[in-house]
């Protein structure tokens, strides 16, 4: 078995690292650069970096800031956030990147998924859905989770799978902020049919949920922001409490 | 002075393994240079070669084969002088005999076997992420078991015992490490496995 890998995530806006709470009311947490070192030596597993500037005049920012991480940090990243075509995944690789992840450019159009498996292997390649519930099923939203864009999360997912996608991120819109832990629900629906590896994101608040969402909800790696950033838990406190837990980690 | 070259055919990704030989020179004051170059004088020059890889076999071996010259250069550093070679992933993988990677591809030949898929048994594909790397025998890279980050869905089937260096479980044990001589490979990324990936890149530095 590969051990449960735990990845913070950081939102990165105009070079500075922020997150929202449900998607607004952004914060300041720092320097992208220093907190990934950080993590790093902390025990990290991955580092994501999720540029949330979208705009053309930030791309060099955060390319710039992909190489200077890559310099300094030995640990996989995986960067996302605009990313639209085979040249954008081509110099985020180029500047150190590891993996990129791709959202509403998939939504938009299936086939970068298969193209850009093919030309740089579904190893780099991690779409990222994030899923709201309305009534009984989930939806796929898309900018940035502002647009319901009408498909059900299910669906698509198992469509990324079917186009040959590395990886899934899975994040909980309802989920997201509110610290109340992972959408267990939804994870386990999705890793009953899932092959290739499940990212879950959104929710974490305590210890607790960590464990939840590896038993539970069978994810294959646990991303979480704001608990990290404000040093609320450590990686290192976690990894300690899931191996008493008996799940499969790096120490 | 010490000349590291990562041997540039087109594989992804290199950047990450100039870096990290770079911070262990820096760190551990040794005395070196490290290249990214497919330049036949560089890689005569050098005392220490990584044959880095990303992606396909066939790919990855069309890259190296279409550079004139650049086989021989390769035979020449680790086999009629014996200097310190390492493969990485795929670099690692085209050390064997062959490959049945969609189709059967010759390798460089170097240690014998065949490169083959991991079975699934409902396990993920790739194997991807982090796992165990245990010593299968006494070797410089490797003292103690660790973890490495591993990204691959095929394996070194290795022919003889001995070369094999280290294993690791997934779904069967497999060589995540080979040796013969001057010549080694790792299946894993050491540029990408945090301290313990670096120790094993300083390790190989100082052969």
């Amino acid at each position: 078995m590969s051990k449960v890998r735990i990845i913070p995530c950081l939102d990165v806006k105009d070079g500075r690292v922020v997150k929202g709470i449900n998607f607004i009311d952004l914060i300041d947490a720092g320097d992208p650069v220093e907190q990934a070192k950080h993590y790093s030596e902390n025990g990290a597993d991955e580092i994501c970096f999720l540029d949330i500037s979208a705009s053309l005049e930030n791309r060099d920012t955060l390319l710039n800031i992909v190489e200077k991480t890559a310099n300094e940090v030995f640990i996989p990243l995986t960067v996302g956030g605009g990313v639209s075509s085979i040249e954008n995944i081509k110099s985020l690789l180029r500047s150190g990147a590891d993996k990129v992840s791709i959202n509403s450019a998939a939504i938009k159009n299936p086939e970068i998924i298969k193209q850009s498996s093919e030309f740089f292997g579904n190893q780099c390649i991690v779409v990222a859905v994030d899923a709201k519930k309305i009534n009984n099923d989930w939806y796929v939203f898309s900018h940035g989770g502002t647009i319901n864009t009408g498909l059900f999360a299910l669906e698509w997912i198992e469509n990324i799978q079917k186009y040959g996608a590395g990886e899934v991120l899975l994040t909980s819109m309802d989920k997201d902020g509110t610290k109340s832990g992972f959408d267990i629900d939804l994870l386990s629906r999705v890793a009953e049919f899932l092959t290739i590896p499940l990212i879950a994101s959104g929710g974490v608040g305590k210890l607790e949920h960590f464990y939840e969402g590896i038993s539970k909800g069978k994810a294959d790696a646990l991303l979480a922001a704001s608990v990290f950033h404000f040093n609320e838990l450590s990686i290192k406190k976690v990894k300690e409490y899931l191996i008493k837990k008996n799940i499969n980690i790096r120490q | 002075m010490k000349q590291i070259t990562i041997v540039d055919y087109g594989s992804g990704n290199v950047l990450s393994a100039q870096k990290s030989f770079i911070k262990i020179a820096k760190d551990n004051n040794i005395n070196s240079i490290v290249l990214i170059s497919n330049n036949l004088d560089d890689i005569k020059k050098s005392s220490h070669l990584v044959l880095p890889g990303q992606g396909a076999f066939e790919t990855c071996m069309n890259g190296v084969r279409n550079k004139p010259g650049l086989i021989e250069e390769l035979n020449n550093f680790a086999i009629i002088d014996k200097k310190p070679f390492l493969g990485i992933c795929v670099g690692m993988q085209m050390l064997a005999s062959q490959s049945e990677e969609n189709g059967i591809h010759k390798g460089l030949g170097w240690i014998p076997g065949n490169i083959k898929r991991l079975p699934a048994n409902n396990l993920k594909m790739p194997h991807m992420g982090w796992n165990s790397v245990h010593p299968a025998k006494e070797n410089n890279l490797l003292k103690n078991s660790n973890d490495y980050y591993f990204v691959h869905s095929y394996y070194f089937d290795c022919k003889n015992k001995e070369n094999i260096l280290a294993e690791t479980q997934y779904g069967m044990n497999f060589t995540s490490i080979i040796g013969k001589e001057n010549i080694y490979g790792v299946q894993f990324h050491p540029e990408k496995s945090s301290s313990q990936g670096l120790n094993l890149i300083k390790n190989f530095m100082n052969l």
